[in-house]
């Protein structure tokens, strides 16, 4: 019982790695916040199989700060952390203009590609 | 009935682990932030549900299940503010939706979902191009 435990504890580590891909791809910088709620959510799990395999009491109440954690990094980088990089909107990463063509209105009721260019 | 319990474990277990690899799945393979945000407060939550319960089979004393259920609870809460807050912010900041009329345009990526986006096309609100 606990090699299975250790070997779903091996997946969900498994699956941050992946996660990692989306953090270097972006494109914008939401995206890669994104990928850090994933990396929150799984090591929430990784750490409450762990805490079973290895009998560890502790290790649920660090899962816990683990969530409460993650929360307080997407409303710090929502409130605090999101520039607006000058002459361009700033949901766009570094390079990656594939969306752009259109004004930014801020609203989101029009979003559709204006054919103004392209 | 430790038996009883075990098997039940493992079945826990591994429905949270094909929920989180879902996720992943999505998070890696969805054409835009909207369709990331959709993959991952839903089926990440899920999948954390499935191991929670999972490993409070284990547990037998009531307060540590408690507290696995308060967990759970907060990451319910948490992943459906943050995806609305982010996707709420993003709209702000003038990341556009992928729309399902913009397919061609989208290269590589959007090649892989093209058919659920192909369900949403004609609508023209901003949230629909999601699959």
């Amino acid at each position: 019982m606990t090699t299975f435990f250790l070997a779903v504890a091996f997946f969900l580590v498994a699956n941050v790695a992946a996660g990692l891909v989306r953090v270097i791809r972006g494109p914008t910088q939401a995206d890669r916040v994104v990928a850090a709620q994933l990396f929150g959510t799984t090591g929430v799990a990784i750490l409450l199989v762990l805490s079973v395999a290895a009998d560890a009491r502790p290790l649920r109440d660090v899962a816990l700060i683990f969530a409460l954690l993650a929360v307080v990094i997407s409303v710090a980088f929502v409130k605090r952390g999101w520039v607006r990089a000058p002459g361009r909107p700033s949901g766009y990463g570094e390079g990656q203009d594939r969306l752009e063509g259109g004004p930014n209105r801020g609203d989101g009721r029009e979003n559709r590609r204006t054919g103004r260019d392209r | 009935m430790e038996v009883i319990f075990n098997t039940l474990t493992v079945i826990l277990l591994l429905t949270g682990c094909f929920f989180f690899l879902a996720g992943t799945v999505g998070l890696l393979r969805f054409p835009d932030l909207y369709c990331r945000l959709h993959a991952l407060t839903k089926a990440d939550t899920l999948g954390l549900g499935f191991v929670a319960a999972g490993v409070a089979l284990q547990l037998g004393v009531w307060h540590e299940i408690l507290l696995l259920v308060v967990l759970w609870l907060l990451v319910l809460g948490a992943a459906a503010t943050i995806c609305h807050l982010l996707a709420s912010g993003a709209l702000a900041h003038g990341v556009r939706p992928v729309l399902a009329e913009e397919a061609p345009a989208d290269g590589d990526r959007a090649g892989s979902v093209g058919s659920e986006r192909g369900q949403s096309a004609g609508s023209g609100r901003s949230g629909e191009g999601c699959p």
